[in-house]
């Protein structure tokens, strides 16, 4: 079949100026393409959540009921049952900060590996930056947890927590955040096109992460004979994060946080983007295939 | 070979779009248990099932140019709709190449709606998802309510919407762009015959602003109303290429 014809349908092309089409662009280009798409993330981020909650009564009430349930649900549990000895003071404050912060995460975890296999129909019939998808879903998780950092920043002054320049850096460990998850969500949305079960696994994983974060007890009053471990579990990014937030508001046992998290955290935060949409951005082509 | 038969070849226009021995294979799983034994649990994290080779396309190649308004015909499974993924860049060839002078567009919008939103935020979306940017569809909006003709319904979410209602919604937000290479896949079967009329005329326009529109249908009627040239594939094969009416006849005959 690769006679001299097409070899001339070839020459043809080149001579008309014309590109091939599907090719993947190089990174650089290809997240320019991204970026141009920005309004496409966002508004399907805001739509997407206007119209999980159009159907419900209350509406958009809860895009707020619906964490502070939770929230109510694992202090009771938690605290008010089993976690007796390990608990802070302040511990609402601990418990929102912990359980909000984590929910931002584990959605982008779970939700984010079903971005591309989800919407395949999506991917099947218009051509886009794949990436608007992952990075949408992030987005939509982002929306959900303004609000709930707005109970955050409640319940601090409901407790009588004083406002201090500190809170300004929830600016940064947010933005941070954000780019931890985003880069996240990009790895296992790839990985799950290439392994669905993977979709059937994550919420294990992301469990056990709830475990060992923090989110309803410290680690620290917890494993307080145990450094070993401290020092170990200083390295998990979620933990970090966590403390990092708890830590911009009070200085006491259970809320504080060693300055290197931040250091940590920041690198974390760099790897898990740079890695996570080089790994997206390489199979780009991959994700439009049916099988 | 079958494939140059009639092909207009000394077409002096530029090519907008050149399909070169394109080939397209898919793996399906075969559905049913996975298959016993040490060879399936060796495989397990390589998809331990059986799988089906399907050869979608089996070296189609033709030139498609500026202005012209072709026609793709075939049965059902005959790999038209593979062919026109594959030009859109949506389905990665096997072999061979697709060459394009710009990015082809797919008239297939309506995978971006959300069907708990109102018409108008859908438009928005749906603009989005095809790549204009806020301010064109703040300005084309009317024109795509207009021309969907839902103005009376536009506040209300898309799931209330009749069959018919949808189908315009998204015909007419995918043609809002204007598309130098668009690819209509079956969308004119929808919707009453003044729409369909419309919609027809909406496609000529587009193919007389010097665009390229390949268009998929069953309905003959379409085709040559539309179109200047028909392409019938045949179980991946390409079967003719030529003038409508011949190649027409030549379907219906076969």
């Amino acid at each position: 079949m690769k006679g001299s014809d097409s070899m001339s349908l070839a020459e043809e092309a080149a001579r008309a100026g014309l590109h091939r089409v599907g090719a993947r662009p190089p990174f650089w280009i290809y997240l320019r393409q991204v970026w141009r798409r920005r309004q496409f993330i966002y508004r399907l981020a805001r739509y997407r959540i206007e119209a999980q909650n159009g159907q419900n009564r209350l509406g958009m009430a809860w895009v707020l009921l619906k964490p502070i349930i939770d929230a109510a649900v694992y202090g009771t549990v938690f605290g008010l049952f089993l976690m007796r000895g390990n608990i802070p003071d302040h511990y609402l404050l601990f418990l929102v900060v912990g359980v909000f912060m984590f929910e931002f995460f584990s959605g982008c975890f779970t939700a984010g590996a079903k971005s591309i296999t989800r919407n395949a129909n999506l991917v099947q019939s218009l051509s886009f930056p794949r990436m608007a998808l992952p990075l949408a879903l992030v987005t939509e998780k982002f929306l959900e947890f303004v609000p709930m950092l707005a109970i955050i920043l409640a319940t601090a002054l409901g407790t009588g927590v004083r406002p201090t320049t500190d809170w300004l850096l929830l600016f940064p460990l947010v933005a941070l955040f954000c780019i931890f998850n985003a880069g996240v969500t990009m790895f296992t949305a790839r990985l799950t096109v290439h392994f669905r079960d993977l979709t059937q696994l994550l919420p294990f994983a992301s469990r056990l992460l709830f475990y060992t974060s923090g989110i309803f007890y410290s680690l620290d009053l917890a494993f307080a004979n145990n450094p070993t471990f401290l020092k170990i579990i200083a390295f998990q990014p979620i933990h970090e994060f966590l403390s990092l937030g708890r830590s911009v508001f009070l200085d006491e046992p259970g809320f504080g946080a060693p300055p290197e998290f931040w250091l940590y955290a920041a690198a974390w935060s760099a790897v898990s983007i740079v890695v996570g949409s080089l790994f997206f951005w390489a199979a780009e082509e991959r994700y439009g295939r049916v099988d | 070979m079958a494939e140059s038969t009639e092909a207009p070849m000394t077409d002096t226009r530029p090519p907008a779009v050149i399909v070169d021995d394109v080939h397209v294979e898919y793996k399906v799983l075969a559905t049913g248990k996975r298959a016993k034994g040490a060879e399936a649990s060796r495989k397990l994290l390589q998809r331990g099932r059986k799988t089906r080779r399907v050869h979608a396309l089996k070296g189609v190649s033709f030139v498609a140019h500026e202005g012209e308004s072709i026609g793709v015909i075939g049965t059902n499974g005959s790999g038209k709709s593979t062919l026109m993924r594959a030009i859109v860049g949506l389905t990665p060839t096997t072999q061979g190449s697709i060459y394009a002078s710009s990015r082809p567009a797919m008239l297939g919008v309506g995978a971006a709606l959300l069907r708990d939103l109102s018409g108008e935020r859908n438009v928005t979306l749906g603009g989005l998802a095809l790549g204009m940017s806020l301010d064109e569809i703040t300005e084309q909006a009317d024109e795509i309510i207009d021309f969907a003709g839902i103005r009376d319904f536009i506040q209300y979410p898309m799931r209330t919407y009749s069959s018919g209602m949808t189908a315009r919604l998204k015909f007419a937000i995918a043609t809002a762009r204007t598309h130098e290479i668009l690819i209509v896949d079956e969308a004119l079967g929808v919707g009453d015959r003044d729409f369909r009329r419309r919609s027809e005329d909406r496609i000529r326009e587009i193919r007389d602003a010097a665009g390229t529109v390949f268009l998929v249908s069953h309905s003959m009627k379409s085709i040559r109303d539309t179109c200047d040239r028909v392409i019938w594939i045949h179980k991946g094969d390409m079967m003719m290429d030529g003038k409508p009416d011949e190649v027409i006849a030549a379907y219906e005959n076969a």
